[in-house]
């Protein structure tokens, strides 16, 4: 590990440490929150004890359905609206402003519409991730250098093979970025769903613990929660600064 | 110009069919029609109570924003300004970037209580880090030549700022306050969705229990309109500042 690496895991090491001393010295209330290293026992209890693994598997199969669908959907549209300009110019201002509504509010209306199920939570992973899908789609697609075009129509390369050899290598750092927002976005979709209103899911149960004061379930699966996320988060963070290296190397 | 406008319009038109389209689709029972939820709306913006929960939005929005650029300017700026703070935290900053917020509301509400604290500190922790990171990359990637020229003409440090500092990293700043303010917003509406008592959020949520379709979709209609147009004029801003570099 590098020497700033050392130093962050420091720094991250040093929050929770002056967490437990705040709440270990009573400075702030037990009620208000528990020490991490109870809160890391609260999740062993909790993963060994299985009451909530239908909740958990409840959650990463919805989140994988909204993200799988966000993904190949997205990348489809992005490829369709490259091909056809007019449809792209017009669809422009809408995915400008896309994400400055929140989308949290339709959440409602998805329930109104398909039910209290799984059904408005995928909806809301996949309305969450699949735009985000498509502008770096279009981005990477709009990035392909002139050059590389031309040097395969000189060799005489038909579309498969230009696809295969130069399109996808020179897109795939965007691909890539594209991918890594849709998992973020799709599990933040996902599980504030739930915390707002569902009957089974990680988000749920946190909202469940929260409403009945057991600060330890709640707790523990907050870290859970948090630790799975980030955990997933910065692998591809970390392997998505190794691609951009790369490219601006070559 | 005029060719944008028409396109706009264009898509408005398209969005507008699609939902009348869906309403007859579906029925009334899930979707209003766009003419009823406006009505819907204007009846509610005649009355007192509407402008009460409006007002109750607007206030702890306002000082979530407030508290989100300032925090996340001063924080980008020392992060940017010291390069190796920068990238100790850089990467923490993208894991509580991508961390599902909403599942830290119950700790804030342990916190703050149930309130408009609560819905500040929520909404706040949403927009800060955005404007964090977005200011952090406008210090770092600035042209060292500019400070460099500055130092040869014998700028005091006042004019520095004033006249390298602001003018170049102004366009990234004002895309992270952008960024920033529409995820701020989105913060402290699911404050309001969950465990709240007063704001617009809190409006859907009562219409979602006594299941009143067409004030669900006036309030999120709302909701939405203004958004749009706030980011519309914060990216025409935006490519403006962008443009003129």
């Amino acid at each position: 590990m590098s020497r700033y690496g050392w130093m962050r895991l420091g720094v991250i090491v040093a929050f929770f440490a002056s967490l437990e001393a705040v709440v270990r010295l009573g400075v702030v209330k037990r009620t208000t929150m528990i020490p991490p290293t109870e809160m890391a026992r609260a999740l062993v209890d909790i993963l060994a004890g299985g009451q909530l693994n239908d909740d958990i598997v409840a959650t990463l199969a919805t989140v994988l359905v909204a993200l799988v669908g966000a993904v190949t959907t997205g990348f489809a549209m992005g490829v369709l609206l490259h091909a056809m300009r007019p449809a792209r110019r017009l669809l422009d201002p809408l995915f400008a402003s896309y994400y400055a509504v929140p989308h949290f509010v339709f959440y409602p209306v998805f329930i109104v519409l398909f039910g209290m199920n799984r059904v408005p939570l995928v909806i809301l992973g996949y309305l969450f991730a699949v735009v985000a899908m498509i502008i770096n789609t279009l981005n990477g697609l709009d990035r392909i250098p002139r050059v590389l075009l031309k040097v395969a129509r000189t060799n005489r390369m038909g579309p498969l093979a230009t696809a295969w050899y130069v399109v996808l290598p020179s897109t795939a750092p965007y691909l890539f970025t594209g991918i890594k927002l849709a998992v973020a976005y799709s599990f933040i979709g996902v599980i504030a769903g739930e915390f707002i209103l569902s009957g089974a899911g990680i988000g749920h149960q946190l909202a469940f613990a929260y409403d009945n004061f057991d600060s330890r379930t709640m707790y523990g699966l907050l870290l859970f929660i948090l630790t799975l996320v980030t955990v997933v988060n910065m692998s591809l963070w970390s392997y998505e600064q190794k691609l951009l290296r790369r490219r601006s190397r070559g | 110009m005029r060719a944008r406008l028409l396109n706009i319009v264009l898509l408005i038109a398209l969005l507008l069919g699609s939902w009348e389209a869906l309403h007859h689709l579906v029925g009334a029972i899930a979707i209003s029609s766009p003419a009823e939820t406006v009505q819907r709306l204007a009846a509610m913006m005649a009355t007192d109570s509407f402008w009460m929960h409006a007002r109750e939005t607007m206030w702890a929005f306002a000082q979530a924003l407030a508290i989100a650029l300032s925090g996340g300017l001063f924080i980008g700026l020392v992060l940017g300004g010291y390069r190796p703070a920068g990238t100790v935290f850089e990467p923490i900053l993208v894991a509580i970037y991508s961390v599902p917020k909403v599942t830290l509301y119950p700790v804030i509400l342990l916190i703050f209580g149930l309130g408009i604290s609560a819905k500040v500190a929520f909404g706040a922790i949403h927009g800060i880090v955005p404007v964090a990171m977005f200011t952090m990359n406008a210090v770092r990637s600035l042209n060292q030549t500019y400070l460099r020229a500055a130092r040869s003409m014998r700028l005091t440090p006042g004019q520095t700022a004033l006249r390298i500092l602001v003018p170049a990293t102004l366009p990234e700043i004002v895309t992270g306050f952008r960024v920033g303010f529409s995820l701020t917003l989105l913060g402290s509406l699911i404050g309001e969705l969950f465990a709240s008592q007063r704001g617009l959020g809190f409006l859907i949520m009562r219409a979602v229990n006594v299941y009143d379709v067409k004030t669900i979709f006036a309030v999120t209609l709302l909701i939405a309109v203004v958004a749009i147009i706030v980011n519309s004029a914060m990216l025409a801003l935006d490519q403006r500042l962008h443009r003129r570099l």
